[in-house]
């Protein structure tokens, strides 16, 4: 995906906004009170999964990054294209996933589109939603504000989402509960933003989890970034799953998590902020002084290599 | 987490490290023999704990890797049929054949699918009668008993339209032939922890008479490596060549006897070309006469295509350990995990990838 936009799509459509690498733009002005746009499409299968379904990820997705522009949402759209053949009660179920997550965030669906496609796509459905906010951060959010010496923080622990969709849509069977952490951010970005942290930058950990969202950023400022392996907080029933089929929970999709890039003095404040606002933060690494711009990893052992942005989505392996 | 965290704490590691320090008087060469291991090492830097005068080479265990690029063009040529369904591990689907991969199959339409366990793929058949199940299967003496559990239930079942694709491989002869090469430099082998849970360690004694060579059964976590890596060169230091057990929490002696035989029903032990090191007497599996009838080469025919010309991939000799990743000419330019030339790149156990995804060229630093 990394690189298809980096190769494709960024040089044919590549303009100023775009090319802050961002989860959403500014609409004219980039001032507090300005309006925020984005827009985020959603494929996910199984349609239904343990603490979720595609209706309400397709309303906290864009929730999630207008939050990570630092921007409250004010009106979504939604466009459907609905596979022949599908039927009416599940896109009834995913309707009511949209509207009580839309209602839990006190934000309307104010236009849409639906489109019917015949052929292969028998019972599928798509959703896409753009979301209009407006910036409440005093001031922008966004990867050129990383300095070195910053800290990286998660909002909670990682990979709960992919393997919970990965569960379902395989059957895996696993004998611990395991929900979606799919969620509205906004509440925990604008805990931060009230407690007066000096938010540099934010980050949603969705595809490809905080390993892809790290070295995007490191690689978008030119900085080198540090991770240490053993303060990064993961759910033990993700890490049997990891370990069992050969993933890296660094790797794994988050619907509910974002990272937040802080100066070192208010570190302490963003956490007690994040935990007042229902997150479990953790401190897992920082920007160096110097350095290309890539992400080392500090094992738990002490050693240190390189994190690298994974191929594709993760398959697994054998023995 | 249990079995997890005491095997990766950091100053249980170091303190293996200071003993080995300790102990080393000159150098010796190790080979760790299953991929698993060479994505542990390079993962953790464990290598990079060792003394300079320890090298480890990344011995073949990698089933990726070593799987013919004929088979995995017949795997292509299955999946292409509209009555297949072609059932596989995971990372078997970005390994290069001679012309494409399996996920560029699946891609135009071929209907491959990833399975977990070899009956998963028997329950795919018997949900699709009027298909033909095909199920690639590839690997060690670990991945070889569900194989052939999978067959027995196939039969039992009386799936007529669900057949296996075997590449099956064996440990030991890959060992025989590494330490009989004229370029051996393997002084001790770290035997592959899983192999044996199911093979036992009696296929050792005999290699280790022969070729006396310490052989320790090692596992795959950090604290596991270093340990098989301690118990080898103690013995190497001390002129010992014996069969030694560091992984006993999971390995006896006589392996596991139920899964044994249930490969032993099912598989014979047939000569097999190997991916980057040939043909190898008693290198592989096939089906017995009385399992034919679930033998997709017998069911099905196929044109592949001609094998491709070399590259400047030389994965073979990073197969036998003679050559190290990095110094591979195309490792890092032509070849990468997004384009691999070689199927060393290819999987996460795979040398080549385990470098290329874990070493930065001065990240060499250990933090205390």
């Amino acid at each position: 995906m990394h690189q298809l936009l980096e190769q494709v799509v960024f040089p044919i459509l590549g303009g100023p906004p775009l090319a802050d690498r961002h989860d959403g733009a500014p609409v004219a002005s980039d001032v507090p009170g300005s309006l925020v746009l984005t827009t985020d499409s959603f494929v996910v299968r199984p349609l239904f999964f343990p603490g979720g379904d595609i209706g309400t990820l397709s309303v906290c997705g864009t929730i999630n990054d207008l939050a990570m522009c630092g921007a409250s949402a004010e009106a979504l759209t939604l466009s459907m294209i609905l596979g022949e053949g599908l039927e009416i009660a599940v896109l009834e179920r995913v309707l009511h996933g949209v509207r009580s997550a839309a209602d839990r965030a006190g934000v309307s669906i104010v236009t849409g589109d639906t489109k019917v496609v015949d052929g292969g796509a028998s019972g599928d459905l798509f959703l896409n939603t753009a979301g209009l906010g407006r910036r409440v951060a005093p001031r922008a959010i966004r990867p050129g504000n990383i300095r070195p010496g910053d800290v990286v923080l998660v909002s909670g622990d990682l990979g709960r989402h992919g393997i919970a969709v990965l569960s379902a849509r395989e059957s895996l069977g696993l004998e611990g509960e395991l929900d979606s952490d799919v969620a509205n951010l906004w509440p925990q970005v604008a805990a931060l933003l009230d407690a007066g942290v000096d938010v540099h930058c934010l980050r949603d950990l969705t595809r490809g989890g905080l390993a892809a969202a790290v070295t995007e950023l490191a690689e978008a400022r030119g900085l080198e970034f540090e991770l240490l392996e053993e303060r990064v907080p993961v759910n033990d029933v993700v890490r049997g799953v990891c370990e069992l089929l050969g993933f890296d929970p660094l790797n794994i999709a988050c619907e509910g998590r974002f990272l937040l890039v802080t100066t070192a003095e208010d570190a302490e404040r963003a956490i007690a902020a994040l935990e007042a606002s229902g997150g479990a933060p953790a401190l897992v690494g920082r920007v160096r002084d110097s350095g290309p711009g890539r992400v080392r990893l500090v094992t738990g052992i002490g050693t240190t290599r390189l994190l690298d942005l994974p191929a594709g989505d993760p398959l697994p392996r054998i023995c | 987490m249990k079995y997890l965290d005491e095997y990766r704490a950091g100053d249980r590691i170091r303190r293996v490290a200071r003993e080995i320090e300790a102990l080393v008087t000159r150098p010796w060469t190790l080979m760790e023999v299953c991929g698993g291991q060479t994505q542990s090492i390079v993962r953790y830097g464990i290598d990079l704990l060792l003394p300079e005068c320890v090298t480890l080479i990344h011995g073949p265990g990698c089933p990726v890797c070593v799987t013919p690029a004929e088979d995995i063009d017949a795997a292509l040529a299955l999946a292409r049929r509209p009555s297949v369904i072609l059932c596989s591990f995971g990372d078997m689907l970005r390994v290069p054949g001679s012309e494409t991969d399996l996920l560029s199959v699946k891609a135009e339409g071929g209907d491959v699918r990833v399975v977990y366990s070899p009956l998963d793929a028997v329950v795919i058949a018997e949900q699709n009668p009027d298909r033909d199940v095909v199920f690639f299967a590839v690997g060690f003496e670990t991945t070889a008993p569900a194989s052939a559990a999978a067959i027995e239930r196939a039969e039992r079942l009386g799936l007529e339209r669900f057949s296996a694709l075997v590449s099956h491989v064996r440990v030991p002869p890959a060992l025989t032939s590494i330490l009989e090469a004229p370029d051996n430099r393997v002084q001790g082998i770290l035997a592959a922890g899983h192999v044996c849970t199911i093979m036992g360690t009696e296929e050792y004694e005999r290699l280790v008479e022969r070729h006396r060579v310490p052989i320790v059964v090692t596992g795959f976590e950090p604290l596991d490596l270093m340990w098989g890596i301690r118990s080898c060169l103690s013995q190497l230091e001390v002129g010992r060549a014996e069969v030694e057990n560091r992984y006993a929490r999971t390995v006896r002696s006589s392996g596991n006897p139920a899964a044994r035989a249930c490969m032993e029903r099912v598989f014979e032990i047939v000569a097999w070309p190997w991916r980057g090191l040939g043909r190898m007497p008693a290198g592989g599996l096939a089906l017995r006469p009385a399992y034919h009838r679930f033998d997709a080469r017998r069911r099905f025919e196929w044109v592949t295509p001609r094998p491709r010309p070399a590259t400047e991939c030389r994965s073979g000799e990073v197969l036998r350990g003679v050559l190290k990743p990095p110094d591979c000419p195309a490792f890092g330019e032509a070849c990468t995990p997004d384009h691999p030339l070689g199927a060393p790149m290819v999987s996460s156990e795979g040398a080549c990838a385990a470098y290329f995804r874990y070493r930065g060229a001065e990240l060499g630093d250990v933090h205390e």
